[in-house]
């Protein structure tokens, strides 16, 4: 049964019943979608992705030997937000980092939120991503999340749900930059019709926020770096697209090395003092003295000088456990117990399996539900209940039940669709939307935009760019 | 700059170079092959003397059966197994790019990130010499196209100045090569008036290295193997002479030192050689034996690169 969903453009749940239907957001732009010959379309379409292809702009699929380069495929028609709407987000996004900036202080220091029951301590405690070496550690300003990637989907005029928080290495920033460059380049006219608000800001709040996060004890033009695993890694493209244009140095862990707990790159000037890392690789293969030993892509002793507080960590090492799935179904107990507040952004109402009556539940509802694997991402391993076969249904359940601990269920949202090109003409696709929070020591910024990601196949509710998603420009309307 | 920064933008330049020398011997080659046998042309030598001045000839044996102008094509243009063929030197500039990305200008990056897409539509073909010829012509278009960018877009700091040092290094090696392989029909014992074959080896030489009309405007006379090698080794004014590389390469490195405040051994090495060119002569050099200076000009060649890597890309 398809699902109805919101279409953004119309405003109602089945798109296709009225087609004069618009709301206003979107009213100079379907004038244009109604009015522009075809022909216009196709050859901005190529052009775009001429574009991409020309400036590199490109991703790698693991386990795809045949192209290990491949394009996302952008979408034209661009995702609009009013003001009030990505006011609201806005504020819901503060307060929710804020949340999770709180709670990870708390759990690597007083446990607080631990004794009073708001989270079981074996969850905190076993989790893969908590790392006993942050423990009593004081993170350089307190800060333990600086670039969070939020992930929200959307079921109706008012309903913004978040699904997931990235809390380790959002990546995606650079799409939502090089999206709005294509779309300023081809369609000039379109801007004019619009008061879009800018989003090309993006790199000097990121820059500042990296600079205010450096080590107090730091020259005052503090060093920065950006560290990449290197050509190889599926994001490279945006590592050295961000280093660009923050203007420092991408660097490898082959051009770091540490010396009485003090970070250094080598360069053709002799060893230089580095003062902040954002860091784009996992905790696991930051240091090989400390984490995995076969780790080629780490620095030896960063975690020691990271301990003694002569350099900076963003994010800082072992958030992984505030984007650990099964913590994110406690988040708006999270939320509550640390900010005092109600949660402005409402979680997707979620199952954990790990609780036996709510395991009985998905079991008996597998066909409805969605399941995801709590340390999964980029869409592998999850059941999508309404699009699977019965045969995948059976053997995910044996799996569910084999290690229900490893998993949680929601229902299956109805995301909204907005209107995207497919072979057939324009037609409604579903979407999400990932803006970048950026938390400094000085203050949280927030860049009006974000990455928005389009499920290309029809029905698909799976937007990740490893399943064949594609994204579009995501325009904040300033009023 | 991260030493490796500079490492990649030295060695990128230096594929940049490669490229286009190895699509200039090809090109001299087919030349060559399209003359009557009577001169020099219609058999198997010249594509002999091609794979010797490119190198690896030690990789191409295990792979063809024979040298002919069809094993050599493959070889030098396309051979994925020849690490100085055009593609792999197109496609090492590539992952060397990709990797310095922010140290390009978007000029630089997008010269070599299209070179790279559009060779896919050459590989695999057979293409007849007409073809092979266009071919050609578009891998020293690109080399052009990306040496001009760096010219003309990049900042003038160590970054440039790694890029130059890169060109510089690469092309006193392939000036060098050719006059390694070539020297026997440049000694005098081997000049006979009118002697065809060795005429259209000498234009052949003068060609691989862009320098036929050159040598006209310069020394305003017939060829005379002589001054070939003049031209090729002393020369300051003809851009592939070894005399000029040195200059450039003393420049550069002088550039670097000045902007680091420190001088060492690869602008020691690069002096010297520098003063060692300027005081000699074509004569003094072919009393002492051509082929020997060539060999020894190699090794030092060899030791400053390994010096620059040492003092700065390490």
């Amino acid at each position: 049964m398809p699902l109805s969903a919101f279409d953004e453009m119309t405003g109602i749940q089945e798109s296709g019943l009225d087609p004069a239907a618009v709301r206003e957001a979107y009213a100079a732009l379907k004038t244009w979608l109604d009015t522009t010959p075809p022909e216009h379309f196709d050859t901005r379409r190529s052009q775009a992705e001429l574009f991409f292809r020309r400036i590199g702009i490109t991703f790698a699929v693991y386990g795809d030997n045949e192209s290990t380069e491949r394009l996302i495929p952008f979408d034209i028609i661009p995702r609009v937000l009013t003001k009030p709407e990505w006011g609201f987000l806005e504020r819901g996004l503060k307060q929710r980092v804020t949340a999770l900036n709180l709670f990870l202080a708390d759990i690597y220091g007083p446990q607080e939120c631990i004794k009073a029951g708001i989270i079981p301590g074996d969850l905190v405690y076993r989790n893969p991503h908590y790392r006993l070496e942050m423990r009593d550690f004081e993170v350089p300003h307190g800060k333990y999340v600086h670039i969070a990637g939020i992930d929200i989907v959307r079921t109706g005029e008012d309903q913004f749900f978040v699904l997931e928080d990235n809390a380790r290495t959002p990546s995606g920033v650079s799409y939502m930059l090089e999206n709005r460059e294509v779309m300023l380049r081809l369609f000039p006219e379109l801007f004019s019709k619009h008061r879009v608000s800018p989003v090309e800001a993006y790199p000097d709040a990121l820059l500042a926020t990296l600079r205010s996060l450096a080590p107090m004890r730091a020259a005052r033009d503090p060093s920065v770096v950006l560290l990449t695993p290197g050509r190889f890694n599926s994001a490279f493209y945006e590592h050295s697209f961000l280093a660009d244009k923050l203007g420092v140095d991408l660097v490898e862990a082959s051009d770091l090395f540490t010396k009485d707990d003090v970070v250094y790159m080598r360069t053709t000037e002799g060893p230089r003092r580095v003062d902040v890392i954002y860091r784009r690789i996992d905790d696991d293969f930051l240091d090989p003295l400390v984490f995995r030993p076969d780790s080629v892509l780490g620095v030896p002793g960063l975690m020691s000088a990271y301990q003694s507080g002569s350099v900076t960590l963003a994010n800082a090492v072992g958030t992984g456990i505030a984007d650990d799935k099964a913590v994110y179904s406690y988040m708006p107990e999270i939320v509550r117990f640390f900010t005092g507040e109600e949660p402005i952004l409402h979680n997707v109402p979620t199952w954990r399996c790990r609780e036996k009556d709510a395991l009985n539940y998905v079991l008996s509802n597998l066909g409805d539900l969605v399941v995801k694997e709590v340390n999964g991402s980029g869409g592998y391993g999850m059941l999508v209940g309404p699009h699977a076969t019965k045969r995948e249904i059976e053997e995910f359940g044996r799996k569910l039940r084999h290690a229900p601990d490893g998993f949680i269920a929601q229902p299956t949202l109805a995301l909204s669709t907005c209107p995207t090109f497919v072979a057939s003409g324009v037609a409604p696709r579903h979407v999400d939307l990932r803006p970048f929070v950026l938390s400094g020591a000085d203050e949280i910024r927030i860049v009006p935009g974000g990455l928005t990601r389009v499920a290309l196949k029809e029905g698909s509710l799976v937007v990740n760019s490893s399943q064949g998603g594609g994204t579009k420009d995501t325009w904040v309307l300033d009023g | 700059m991260l030493s490796r920064t500079a490492d990649n933008l030295y060695w990128l330049s230096r594929y940049a170079e490669r490229a286009d020398f190895v699509a200039r011997i090809l090109d001299a080659a087919l030349r060559l092959s399209a003359l009557p046998a009577n001169y020099g042309g219609a058999d198997a030598n010249e594509w002999e003397s091609a794979l010797a001045s490119a190198g690896n000839i030690d990789l191409f044996r295990p792979l063809y059966d024979s040298v002919n102008e069809h094993t050599v094509r493959d070889f030098l243009a396309f051979s994925p197994n020849n690490p100085s063929s055009i593609r792999s030197c197109l496609h090492t500039a590539r992952e060397n790019a990709r990797s310095v990305r922010t140290a390009l200008t978007s000029e630089m990056w997008e010269a070599i990130n299209e070179a790279y897409l559009h060779l896919r539509s050459f590989e695999g073909r057979d293409m007849t010499r007409e073809e092979f010829a266009r071919f050609l012509d578009w891998v020293k278009g690109v080399s052009l196209a990306f040496d001009g960018s760096a010219y003309r877009t990049m900042l003038r700091n160590d970054a440039y100045w790694f890029t130059r040092l890169g060109v510089a290094i690469e092309r006193a090696d392939n000036t060098a090569r050719i006059l390694d392989v070539k020297y026997h029909v440049l000694l005098p014992e081997t000049e006979r008036v009118g002697g065809s074959l060795d005429y259209f080896q000498w234009t052949t030489i003068l060609r691989e290295v862009s320098a036929l009309t050159a040598y006209h405007w310069v020394y305003r006379e017939s060829i005379k193997p002589w001054l070939v090698a003049d031209l090729l080794i002393l020369n300051r004014e003809m851009p592939r002479s070894l005399a000029n590389c040195y200059e450039m390469l003393v420049r550069n490195l002088d550039r670097v030192a000045d902007a680091y405040g420190r001088r060492g051994p690869s602008q020691r090495l690069a002096r010297g050689m520098l003063a060692k060119l300027d005081d000699l002569t074509v004569d003094e050099i072919f009393a002492a034996g051509l082929h020997e200076f060539i060999e020894e000009f190699i090794a030092e060649n060899n030791r400053l690169g390994a010096a620059i890597v040492e003092q700065y890309l390490g």
